[in-house]
């Protein structure tokens, strides 16, 4: 049986803010009838200002949504006032039932099409159209690819001929992250863009590290295969999920240790929205980062609640440091985790964690990592995290001041359990284990 | 030695066209690993060889010694897992109404008073942002404060959008160590002076009047008039010397403040002036059939020390300003002492001028006058006189209403002052009951509720629009009895659809069940 997810967890499905306004007010019984659930779905039928009711299921494993009315978001207001309803109410929308014709109809019809779907996929990864053509067309993007760093090498050299300090005779770095989009290397044009805003400090590191991935991009060939991997995955090569899923992929019950979504309250809402969800499988250790996204006015679609655990198959993008994977193959529906917050680390056990991580993957900003018996602290420097023998910085422009102030709440000044990522910026929270142990989610809308 | 991370940084912020590249040595020991014949691309490749070995062997911070306290231990209940989750709702969907259902935040104040009262703590992770709501809407400090309990405090030491969270726990006896007051008295801010003087009047009335004393002479005139008003909390005949002398004050403001306070201490030297100006002024008739009304021909100086401006704010005739004046600074008491008759008796009368009997010009100033009495001397007995019995329906009998009626109505018990209420919107509809449902403590009782859902099916049948209503219709939201849910139902689902009414009751039944749920997660 799912237990019924929270109320934070329902709101961070929303799509945007006045999603969520109207979803609080359809969370009550009043205008709803029909409304039930079997443990899998929840479905109920909305009364609105027209004169039939809209029809809502929502199949909660995925989440997948499905309502009737002509709403461009998704989830729609119906959905999330459902679910907020399901999750606040259990007597309105009672357990056990059978589904309503029309919302096992739906249900039905999704379960057949991805299985269809994922019968297809296995036979696409299994043969490339043109494998001749595929190969002509990978050479001419390894050869702009190649071009494209070796002139960024340059315009980087140049920079530090002439000095960091005058940044008046060059030109904006956007010129440059333009020609890199033209030699097919988007990773490197998002990490040139991000040079005309840091500060004077963090100019030099950065310059750096772009050099050194640049020189890499030039030379694949050379590098371990492993790094290779890592250094296409930077430079911004995808791969596609089908093809993953159709390489090895590592079957586990992955706890979800915390999620956020990006852009954050009051971020450009032409945007895409970015969830990133941070696993551990219970058997491996392994640690994983899922990434999915949202068109704008839609929330993406991959959500699994902090705190459950999932039995399913991951496949990791490939690399010296593996952590990006897709979602594969699930059993079952997700199931509650063990009571209480995950085993971590301490401070020193987490700075040497990163290092070691560093060590596969040079350009590694953060690594997730659980701590232990941490207390945050507002100290003259700013937040902090300590665990009585050594302190961790927490890495401010990661995270809001509302999620630092939930954090220190839940702490009530008394170690806990957080999860974040660690790096060279120092740590940002992302779910926190109160007294009760039960985990919160600190970057929750 | 230089730091090798130092040198690279420096050479890299001037250019190597200026600065040479730092010389090999024994800090940087992969050194020899890059070729230096560009020098910046040299710079490039040992500062990446420098990044990776900084950050891959980073040491961690040693703590700078033990964190401070933590909050204290809250040993109330949490809430119930349900109401946790209602108040999360609440408290994430802040902003305007309109919809089914009526704006959730609306309702907040309710459901913080409601959870106060159960003896409930708020859950930890939602004390921010309950401290945030509570920040933004200050009537919801008290209780927003009380439910975050300690860890409200523990926060607000921390945070200084918060401060409010102190100012309304210090408690000047428990907390605040005499010391401490002092310092606050003589350097605080002036508001932290307000509300240090309040609660300490809250608690020793001698020693906040004691306090204001000590540096009332050296105080600007604008803050003596808001210190003064502070008396009004644990106001006490131990207070009228010191009031007696502001009636001397230079600003006009303080002395009409300290008259104020005066007057409503029936015992006061001032109040005795004032009677036997209001005796001068109302006598009754030798065959006890009428009052007959003598206003005061000058506001002498006496009478402008008491508190009486010679000129009336609104312009009204001189000698009815000074008699209003009067008769509502003296006290009730006396009439009723002097003529032996009941407010009831004295209110049936007929009322004179002293020359002519059959003038009743004065009978609306001196009801007025009374009227302001009872309401400044909280005197439930007149109160109830003015307002009359609770009115009756029926063709031809409007209420007879004084003054402001819902200001008297306060001054009566709360479960008469719905008793009155619902006869009222019985007999006349919601027109003009805005002001008297406002006056009744909530939840209404349900006779009240019942009352207001006839009168709104009444509105509906009679073709009245809504909106007409918005004012009614927004309290009844917070205030309505949610026993009369089924009633609202009724009414939604006999109202044709589609229909501003039908909307309308189907937003009202929506609310009420929302507060029933609300209320019932409380009383898990």
């Amino acid at each position: 049986m799912e237990e019924r997810w929270s109320t934070e967890h329902v709101l961070s499905l929303a799509p945007d803010a006045a999603s969520r306004k109207a979803a609080g007010k359809l969370s009550t019984s009043a205008p709803w009838s029909a409304a039930g659930t079997d443990g899998d779905a929840v479905w109920g039928e909305c009364r609105g200002s027209g004169s039939t009711p809209y029809r809502t299921v929502v199949e909660l494993a995925t989440p997948a949504y499905r309502c009737s009315c002509p709403s461009r978001k998704f989830p729609c207001k119906h959905a999330l006032g459902l679910l907020l309803l399901w999750s606040g109410s259990p007597d309105a929308v009672p357990d056990g039932a059978e589904p309503a014709d029309w919302a096992a109809d739906w249900l039905k019809e999704r379960q057949e099409r991805s299985e269809q779907s994922s019968e297809q996929r296995a036979g696409r990864a299994a043969a490339p159209a043109d494998p001749a053509a595929a190969l002509r067309r990978a050479g001419k993007r390894s050869a702009r690819v190649a071009a494209g760093a070796a002139e960024l090498r340059l315009r980087l050299a140049d920079r530090v001929r002439h000095g960091l300090a005058d940044r008046s005779t060059a030109g904006p770095w956007e010129e440059v992250a333009a020609r890199m989009v033209d030699a097919q290397a988007p990773g490197l044009a998002t990490r040139v863009r991000e040079l005309d805003a840091l500060p004077q400090h963090r100019l030099l590191e950065e310059y750096a590290m772009l050099h050194l991935l640049a020189t890499a991009a030039t030379r694949l060939d050379e590098l371990p295969v492993p790094l290779a991997a890592t250094v296409r995955a930077r430079v911004g090569y995808t791969t596609e999920t089908a093809e993953l899923l159709a390489g090895p992929t590592v079957r586990d019950r992955w706890q979800v240790l915390g999620s956020r979504t990006s852009p954050m309250e009051g971020g450009a809402d032409e945007r895409l929205t970015t969830r990133r969800l941070w696993l551990r499988g219970a058997k491996t250790g392994r640690q994983a980062l899922l990434i999915a996204f949202g068109r704008p006015g839609q929330a993406p679609e991959l959500a699994l609640p902090t705190g459950q655990v999932v039995e399913a198959e991951l496949a990791f993008h490939p690399g010296a440091r593996p952590l990006r994977a897709v979602l594969g193959t699930r059993y079952g529906a997700p199931g509650a985790a063990p009571d209480g917050p995950p085993p971590g680390l301490d401070i020193a056990e987490a700075v040497a964690g990163y290092g070691t991580a560093v060590a596969d993957d040079p350009w590694l900003d953060a690594w997730p990592t659980v701590l232990t018996g941490v207390v945050p602290v507002l100290s003259p420097e700013g937040w902090q995290l300590t665990d009585g023998r050594h302190t961790a910085p927490v890495h401010r422009a990661a995270v809001t001041e509302a999620a630092l102030w939930r954090l220190a709440a839940v702490s009530t000044g008394r170690p806990l359990t957080v999860f974040g990522e660690y790096g060279h910026q120092g740590f940002a929270p992302v779910t926190a284990w109160g007294a009760d142990g039960r985990p919160i989610g600190l970057t929750a809308p | 030695m230089p730091d090798p991370w130092e040198s690279l940084q420096t050479a890299a912020l001037l250019g190597t066209d200026r600065r040479p590249l730092p010389a090999p040595g024994p800090a940087a020991p992969y050194d020899g690993a890059v070729d230096r014949a560009d020098p910046a691309t040299a710079l490039l490749e040992l500062a990446a060889l420098e990044t990776v070995r900084r950050r891959a062997g980073a040491l961690p911070a040693p703590a700078d010694g033990p964190p401070a306290a933590p909050a204290a231990e809250d040993r109330r209940t949490e809430l119930p897992a349900a109401a946790a989750r209602r108040l999360s709702l609440l408290l994430s969907t802040r902003g305007t109404g309109g919809g089914v259902l009526a704006n959730l935040g609306e309702l907040l104040p309710q459901w913080l008073a409601t959870a106060r009262d159960r003896g409930y703590r708020a859950p930890a992770a939602s004390v921010p942002a309950l401290l945030d709501a509570a920040r933004a809407r200050s009537e919801l400090r008290p209780d927003a404060v009380a439910l975050a309990g300690p860890l409200g405090r523990w926060l607000a030491e921390r945070n200084p959008d918060w401060r409010f969270v102190q100012r309304a726990t210090r408690t000047p006896a428990a907390d605040t160590a005499p010391a401490e007051g002092d310092r606050l008295w003589h350097e605080g801010l002036f508001a932290e002076r307000v509300t240090h003087l309040t609660l300490l009047r809250r608690r020793e009335p001698a020693a906040g009047l004691a306090l204001l004393r000590g540096t009332w002479s050296t105080e600007r005139a604008e803050d003596r008039l808001l210190f003064l008003d502070a008396l009004q909390e644990g106001l006490s005949p131990a207070d009228e010397p010191f009031l007696e002398a502001a009636l001397g004050d230079r600003s006009k403001n303080v002395r009409a403040t300290a008259a104020e306070l005066l007057s409503t201490l029936p015992g006061s030297a001032l109040a005795a002036r004032m009677g036997e100006r209001a005796r001068a002024a109302v006598r009754l008739s030798e065959h006890g059939t009428h009052l007959l009304v003598t206003p005061p021909a000058a506001c002498d100086a006496a009478m402008q020390r008491d508190g009486i401006p010679p000129k009336s704010p609104t312009g009204r005739g001189e000698r009815a300003w000074w008699f209003g004046e009067v008769i509502a600074a003296a006290p009730l008491a006396l009439w009723s002492a002097h003529t032996g008759l009941t407010p009831e008796r004295l209110l049936g009368l007929r009322v004179g001028d002293a020359i002519d009997e059959t003038s009743s010009t004065w009978a609306d100033d001196l009801r007025e006058a009374w009227a302001r009495a009872a309401v400044r001397q909280q005197d439930p007995d007149w109160a109830r006189a003015l307002l009359g019995p609770p009115p009756v329906a029926g063709p031809g009998r409007t209420a007879r209403t004084t003054g402001a009626p819902a200001k008297l109505l306060a001054v009566l018990p709360p479960a008469e002052r719905a008793v009155w209420t619902a006869s009222f919107v019985e007999a006349h509809g919601l027109g003009d009951a805005f002001q008297l449902l406002g006056a009744c403590a909530t939840p209404w009782t349900p006779p009240l509720s019942t009352a207001v859902v006839g009168a709104l099916a009444r509105a509906a049948a009679s073709g009245a629009y809504p909106w007409s209503h918005s004012g009614v219709l927004g309290m009844t939201e917070r205030a309505l009895s949610p026993t009369a849910a089924g009633a609202v139902e009724e009414l939604a689902a006999g109202a044709a659809p589609a229909t501003a009414w039908g909307e309308t009751f189907a937003r009202l039944a929506g609310t009420l069940r929302f507060r029933e749920a609300m209320l019932a997660e409380l009383a898990a």
